[in-house]
């Protein structure tokens, strides 16, 4: 009787968080928003019982009942751009600000609003998002306020920036995005995401990405995440490469009190390279997860995972890294690597690299490591006139920037730079 | 340069230093001998400032400071250096850059301006050919893959850079073939002056071939035991420590 009165109060508290949010007006594919609604339809958020969030509690989430922001406050939003050229979509608490975004026109590039698409155009989003038991997947489908659509045309090189700002504003609000990425065959572009917040409090960032990358396509994802602390964003990237494509996503996070992130690459031809670089930086009461998968499911592919995080204060991270070699992806090079850095007692973090290969002919590794800086290193350092701070922060800067270098996007490496030098006092 | 009066240390309630007397004037070299345990790099460890010791008794005056209140960086900043016994390798940051962090930070504490770029290459240069170390080496990570000798040399080579009223070398023999040897050596030997001074903590006489010491102490049982010049080195080498043991006994 306990536990069946238990299972009706969380019941309710995923009502309570969704009765504010509107279903969908985006022509979404109907069988998937209906889909959606079963799902969710007497669903609660799940618990650390459940596998995907043994490390990740969402209590602070479920306890939301996050609203739809009426306006928009007209944020300056240029401080919060990586870019300063190239095309600036500037997503205000889950709606497009046409005042801020700038569009442009580049040879090959298409950037769209869902809410400006036909039901023609919109048949593929949604493809390869799974839904069942993915709650955030089912309410991102359901009550998807808005959604981008980026089309890079065969053979196309885009050599400007593409920029999608997320802004949050308001108080317990809540901004429910798609990003669907089409790269064409033999294509080469880049893309930004940078998720910021600017006075809001208790809101909640859901934000789904499905990227194809097709045959012999290059394509590189940057992510900088960095909502000021007290507000949540649960981030999905559902990636499809082809034969001969190559992909590379970086992922910082800097800021933000809960920042969940699940990747899935799906690499789905042969000769493929898929590259994941993660740095995260915590302190505070910050908590960041990083759930990767790696699904080779052609033979002579490559892929290298590194993600390191340094974490201070009473900050947590979590680290769940898969790698699957199918029984037929013969010739697999997988490698991935797990560090962190525990500043002080009180910070923890969970890692599981996990490898499942049912082929017989490939190599692959992983490897997971956390521990403190090296009191010997620190006291060398001292030893030749380095002061404590600065021989503390030579060797976090040494530790993380082995992912931070991963990324040569001067632009990208500035702003982490920035942002860094202002919360940590470095100077990189 | 350095006068050690009465000095007690201990590492977790165990006494190590048991009333340490050592004077090292300007211009000298001091090698400092004695058998395992008797508390040699223990004393280059609490010189340095290493947290792990506790003082318990005593004073140690540096060229007029009193070094015990001081902390590691500002006793390097002061000029002292200490060669480790056991080099750390510090992945992922360059040797040069390391060097330039520490060189400008000792510069800011005697209020001089930061070294340019182009001096400090030049310094660099000049003074990784003192101990003929590969330039390359200086641009790579702080010791790390380098081999024993490798390591041992770059302990000189930023001694060179950091020019330290006073060194102290720990063992910095150990290990090390004849060549290495040598090479650390004539480097510690062309830093030599008048103005600076060099404590040598050493096992074997041998180094003291090519680094000829003004003075040789012998440390047991946590203090110095008996002084006297380069030749003790030589009796020590033939006839062990035994001798000293039972004088000590005897007494």
């Amino acid at each position: 009787m306990a536990e069946l009165m238990s299972e009706i109060q969380l019941d309710r508290t995923l009502s309570s968080f969704t009765k504010h949010l509107r279903q969908t007006e985006i022509s979404l594919p109907a069988h998937l928003i209906n889909a959606s609604l079963n799902e969710l339809s007497g669903k609660s958020f799940p618990t650390t019982r459940t596998e995907a969030w043994k490390y990740t509690r969402l209590t602070k989430i479920s306890k939301l009942s996050p609203t739809l922001a009426a306006h928009h406050d007209g944020i300056n939003s240029t401080p919060f751009a990586i870019h300063s050229t190239g095309n600036r979509v500037v997503i205000e608490n889950g709606a497009v600000n046409l005042n801020t975004t700038r569009f442009e026109t580049v040879s090959g590039l298409t950037i769209k609003r869902f809410s400006e698409c036909s039901a023609e155009e919109l048949q593929h989003v949604g493809g390869m998002l799974s839904l069942e038991n993915e709650l955030f997947n089912a309410m991102n489908t359901a009550y998807l306020q808005e959604g981008i659509l980026v089309q890079i045309a065969d053979k196309a090189q885009i050599n400007s920036p593409i920029e999608l700002i997320h802004l949050l504003t308001q108080m317990e609000c809540s901004a429910t995005i798609r990003l669907f990425i089409h790269v064409g065959k033999f294509a080469k572009a880049e893309l930004t995401i940078g998720t910021w917040a600017a006075g809001a409090e208790k809101s909640i960032l859901n934000a789904v990405t499905e990227i194809h990358v097709g045959e012999g396509a290059h394509f590189t994802l940057q992510k900088l995440q960095s909502e000021e602390e007290g507000n949540f964003q649960i981030c999905t990237e559902e990636i499809t490469q082809d034969k001969d494509s190559v992909f590379t996503m970086h992922t910082v996070t800097l800021n933000g009190t809960l920042v969940r992130n699940n990747v899935r690459v799906r690499v789905n031809g042969t000769n493929c390279e898929t590259n994941l670089y993660g740095a995260y930086l915590l302190k505070g009461n910050q908590h960041t997860d990083n759930h990767t998968v790696i699904d080779h499911m052609m033979p002579h592919c490559l892929s290298n995972e590194l993600y390191k995080g340094v974490i201070d204060e009473q900050a947590t991270a979590v680290f769940n890294g898969k790698v699957f070699v199918r029984k037929d992806a013969q010739k697999i090079n997988a490698f991935q690597s797990n560090g962190n850095v525990l500043m002080t007692d009180t910070a923890a973090v969970n890692s599981k690299p996990e490898l499942e290969i049912y082929a017989d002919d490939v190599k692959c590794s992983h490897g997971s490591t956390t521990g403190q800086l090296d009191e010997e290193a620190v006291f060398y350092l001292q030893s030749r006139g380095i002061s404590e701070r600065s021989a503390r922060n030579l060797l976090v800067e040494a530790f993380i920037g082995e992912v931070l270098d991963k990324n040569d996007n001067q632009d990208f490496v500035a702003k982490t730079n920035a942002i860094l030098n202002e919360r940590f006092g470095w100077e990189r | 340069m350095i006068t050690i009066k009465n000095l007690h240390a201990s590492i977790d309630g165990k006494e190590i230093l048991k009333g340490l007397n050592l004077e090292v004037p300007a211009g000298q070299v001091h090698a400092i001998m004695g058998p395992n345990g008797a508390g040699k790099s223990t004393l280059a460890s609490v010189l340095a400032g290493r947290e792990d010791y506790e003082v318990t008794e005593g004073s140690v005056d540096f060229d007029g400071a009193d070094l015990l209140e001081l902390s590691t960086e500002d006793r390097a900043r002061e000029g002292m250096f200490l060669a480790f016994q056991y080099p750390v390798e510090i992945p992922g940051v360059s040797n040069v850059n390391f060097l330039r962090t520490a060189l400008n930070e000792i510069r800011e504490y005697r209020g001089q301006e930061a070294i340019s770029a182009k001096d400090f290459m030049a310094m660099v240069r000049e003074k990784s050919a003192i101990v003929e170390l590969d330039p390359k080496l200086a641009s790579r990570a702080v010791n790390e893959g380098f081999s024993g000798g490798e390591k041992k040399r770059n302990e000189i080579f930023q001694m060179a850079m950091l020019e330290p009223k006073l060194a102290i070398l720990d063992e910095t023999d150990s290990g090390l073939d004849i060549d290495a040897l040598r090479i650390v050596a004539n480097g510690v030997n062309k830093l030599r002056s008048e103005k600076n001074a060099t404590i040598v903590i050493t096992h074997y006489q041998r180094l003291l071939d090519y680094i000829i010491p003004d003075v040789v102490h012998v440390l047991y049982d946590g203090r110095i035991v008996k002084s006297g010049p380069k030749e003790l080195a030589l009796e020590l080498e033939e006839k062990g420590y035994d001798w000293i043991k039972a004088e000590q006994e005897a007494k």
